[in-house]
């Protein structure tokens, strides 16, 4: 755990107690089973803005209260430990950055105090295919009646059920594949010609798949600079990788501890199953394990806040590491759970699915490695 | 010295003391000593020995070989902050701090449990000569019997009024024929539990009852020895600790060592041949995007880099949060896991790397780097064995920081 301060602290015993008590993963469990389309319990949100988590990264003026990234990290970890289901980090934390990054005065009046006082979803449309690759934008926007019309469909889309409205990555030049060429667009979800239909995910999340057919939007729809928004577009997934990375850390906590509990309570044999070598080591593998990403996880954090030049180099490092203990720690979860660990009675089997949607989304650990190896020139 | 004597002294302000050891630099380090490593006295092949010589005692005057000690055990009573700003300030102009090679364990080790369990008297005669780098510690753990199980240790030390007569045998001990003195872990009691008949004796290598016999290593070095106590004699004051608290007293020294190894890095020190990426791309070549040319070790190298920055992250996080005064304890076992890790796996993927380059032993068709290599990868199959084992850091954590219980030990 980093050096909190005192704000810090208490913002992050707050989230714990409210995850706790009010959202724990039985919740989540009665919302998979009520089959809400939007994939989270509205009151839960709306909790959510009443403690001012949807400002947490928004200026004053506009609202928020401005405590930043590692700030909002530590309420993620406490929701991923849990597992509690919210468009607070699609909207409150990725749609949010995109605004302070790319918006105009106007586009941040219109929009920051709308998003802090939960009355906009905002979240962005970026993949079109069944891998993370922003560079393979293909929906294209062409200049036309003084505005531009945009063209494409999108797929699993963070809480597109239940947005408000998207940021859309569109190709308006550039050749195809090419990071050059891209431009975001605000669009509202109800404008003409957009449709959308929810995905049935193993993780049992929001997700949709989105289609935008010749919709229509004005000049000032345009997030950032025309033709140029890929810069914009990779600053803003990796405060999303950063922050997913933080929520990975607070659901890979609870696998273990949920693990590391059995193996304390468990007997076989004559004895607790945590007597036997062959699972304890594997149980300090685990530990070490964590503890090593954690430091990823809030050094990216903390450079986002500092505005330090290797922010790119850290998310993509905090998103592989975070996403490989992930993987491990939830199957090893499954695994010395025996057979109680395969029923769906059981936890478990939530966050084995959950890690693996979060491995996945804005780039999986691949995508990560070959991104960090770029940065460092090999 | 009290902490705050210290403060007043460099003043509270870094970048004072930062100047100070600047200009003591400039007047003080001898310029051909610039990234020299003095392995031995007199540095590898002994041509440095005059000025060496003179740079170990100017430190030492200074009390800067072992900064963090009190001034009157030869230190320098430097906080944690301030032994840093030296350490930096001296890399910065090449200076390496010979005398904790020197010292052998003595300034990583042994010192640092004096300075716990010892008494002002054992203090004043044994530290001041360790932070000066004219005396040269060894440690007498292993035994041929008792090695990750170190409690089974069977050197027996007699008590003979005024002394202890010691007979026995320790194995693998580091540097034990060029040392002038030994931290020995013996038996004193027979009759009790395995862990609580032990004793921690401090006894001089230069008498008739020590003998020594080195050992060569598979990377052709011969750093440690068998060691033979024939009726050695050990005298009373050089009891540390309480008869038969030894447990205690080595449980706490071997913190000390495994914090002293978990900063990961080349075994052999500093990064030759420049940064890993680096290297590989100059053997392996790149292709027309400039990506390696090689996808599979291309893939593995950067598993090892990203391994590599957690463990420095994680490093500076424990920093961070233990205020700049790091605390030794449990986390040592993973930092110390971590450090062996990624140091064997840097040797291994140097040796790829370096391909048909990277196999040499002796002789021109290999280069300085490439001879090192192998050497040094040899040399770091010993970090996981030594300081204790990987399997033996695990059980400390599943035991120590999980709770786990422990059913791979008994008694
Ligand atoms: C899909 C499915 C179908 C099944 N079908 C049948 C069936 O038809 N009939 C039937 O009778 N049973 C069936 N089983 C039960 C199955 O045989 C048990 O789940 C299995 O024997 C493990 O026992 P357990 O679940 O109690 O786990 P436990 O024995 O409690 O094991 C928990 C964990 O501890 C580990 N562990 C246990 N002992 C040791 C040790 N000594 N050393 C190291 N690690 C250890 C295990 O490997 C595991 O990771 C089924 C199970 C599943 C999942
Ligand atoms: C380069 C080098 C320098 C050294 N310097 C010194 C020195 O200066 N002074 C000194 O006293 N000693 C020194 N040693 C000795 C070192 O401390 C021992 O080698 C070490 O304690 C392991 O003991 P061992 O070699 O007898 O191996 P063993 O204890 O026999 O271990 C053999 C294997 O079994 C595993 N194992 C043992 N117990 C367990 C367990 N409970 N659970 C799981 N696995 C287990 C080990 O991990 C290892 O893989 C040095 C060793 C080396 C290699």
């Amino acid at each position: 755990m980093a050096a909190l301060n005192e704000e810090q602290t208490l913002i992050r015993d707050q989230a714990k107690s409210w995850v706790t008590e009010q959202a724990p993963v039985r919740k989540f469990r009665d919302m998979r089973d009520a089959r809400i389309e939007t994939a989270y319990a509205p009151e839960a949100f709306s909790a959510m803005v009443d403690m001012g988590w949807t400002g947490i990264l928004v200026p004053e003026a506009y609202g928020g209260s401005d405590l930043g990234y590692l700030t909002f990290g530590l309420i993620l970890e406490e929701l991923g430990r849990q597992l509690t289901a919210s468009p607070l980090l699609a909207s409150g934390l990725v749609g949010t950055s995109a605004l302070l990054l790319g918006g105009s005065e106007e586009q941040k009046q219109a929009w920051l105090p709308k998003l802090v006082d939960g009355s906009a979803i905002l979240t962005l449309a970026v993949d079109e295919g069944p891998r993370h690759a922003p560079a393979k934008t293909a929906l294209s926007a062409v200049k036309g009646g003084g505005g531009f019309v945009l063209d494409g469909s999108k797929v699993m889309v963070l809480e597109g059920m239940a947005a408000t409205a998207f940021i859309v990555v569109a190709r308006t030049g550039g050749e195809a594949d090419s990071e050059k060429g891209l431009t975001l667009f605000l669009v509202p979800a109800d404008a003409k010609g957009v449709s959308r239909s929810a995905r049935a995910t193993a993780d049992s999340r929001g997700y949709a798949d989105v289609t935008f057919a010749k919709v229509e939007v004005g000049a000032d729809a345009v997030l950032g600079k025309l033709d140029a928004g890929y810069p914009l577009l990779d600053a803003v997934l990796d405060r999303g990788r950063a922050g997913l990375a933080a929520e990975m850390l607070g659901t890979a906590s609870q696998a273990f501890d949920m693990t590391l509990e059995y193996l304390k309570t468990r007997k076989q044999f004559g004895r607790v199953i945590g007597s036997f070598q062959a699972l304890g080591h594997r149980a300090a593998d685990m530990y070490s394990g964590m503890e090593l990403a954690r430091s990823c996880v809030e050094a990216a954090l903390q450079a986002i806040d500092s505005d330090a030049d290797n922010v790119a180099e850290l998310c993509s490092l905090a998103k592989c590491k975070m996403g490989d203990h992930l993987h491990l720690v939830s199957n090893e979860l499954i695994q010395m759970h025996g057979g109680i660990g395969m029923t769906d009675e059981y936890d478990a089997g939530f966050y084995l699915k959950r890690a693996r949607a979060l491995e996945a989304i804005y780039g999986n650990q691949a995508f990560h490695r070959e991104r960090y190896a770029r940065l460092l020139g090999y | 010295m009290t902490a705050s004597a210290t403060k007043t002294e460099h003043g509270s302000d870094l970048e004072a003391f930062r100047a100070e050891v600047r200009t003591w630099l400039k007047d003080n380090f001898p310029p051909a000593l610039e990234g020299i490593m003095p392995m031995m006295e007199g540095g590898a092949d002994g041509s440095h020995a005059a000025d060496l010589a003179t740079w170990r005692d100017r430190l030492a005057e200074r009390g800067w070989g072992a900064p963090h000690w009190p001034k009157a055990y030869g230190g320098a009573g430097l906080d944690h902050a301030h032994v840093r700003a030296l350490a930096q300030e001296m890399g910065r102009v090449g200076a390496i701090n010979p005398i904790p090679l020197l010292a052998g364990m003595g300034v990583t080790m042994v010192g640092p449990t004096i300075l716990e369990y010892g008494t002002d008297d054992q203090k004043q005669r044994h530290l001041p000569g360790i932070a000066s780098g004219k005396v040269r510690w060894c440690l007498g753990l292993s035994e041929p019997n008792a090695g990750s199980d170190l409690a089974s240790l069977s050197t027996l030390a007699e008590d003979r009024g005024d002394h202890f007569v010691v007979n026995g045998q320790k194995i693998w001990t580091s540097g034990a024929d060029i040392s002038q003195w030994c931290g020995a872990l013996v038996r004193t009691d027979k009759t009790v539990a395995k862990h609580k008949g032990i004793s921690f004796l401090m006894l001089p290598m230069d008498q008739p009852g020590v003998r020594t016999r080195p050992i060569k290593l598979i990377s052709g070095a011969s750093p440690f020895c068998e060691t033979f106590f024939d009726d050695a004699r050990a005298e009373k004051d050089d009891l540390l600790g309480e008869l038969n608290d030894g447990w205690n007293v080595i449980k706490r020294l071997l913190q000390h060592e495994r914090a002293s190894q978990t900063s990961a890095g080349s075994p052999g020190g500093k990064k030759k041949a420049g940064a890993l990426q680096d290297v590989a791309k100059r053997y392996v070549g790149v292709d027309s995007a400039g990506r390696l040319d090689d996808p599979d070790l291309r893939s593995r190298l950067t598993r090892h880099l990203m391994d590599a920055a957690a463990h420095k992250l994680t490093a500076e996080r424990i920093a961070a949060e233990a205020k700049g005064n790091p605390q030794v304890g449990a986390a040592a076992s993973i930092m110390k896991n971590s450090a062996t890790g990624i140091t064997q796996a840097r040797s291994e993927l140097l040796l790829e790397i370096m391909g048909q380059q990277g196999f040499g032993w002796e002789g021109d068709a290999f280069d300085a780097d490439e001879l090192a290599t192998v050497r040094d990868w040899l040399w770091g199959k010993a970090i996981s064995i030594y300081g204790g084992s990987a399997e033996v850091q695990k059980n400390i954590i599943s035991k120590n920081i999980l709770g786990l219980p422990e059913t791979t030990q008994k008694g």
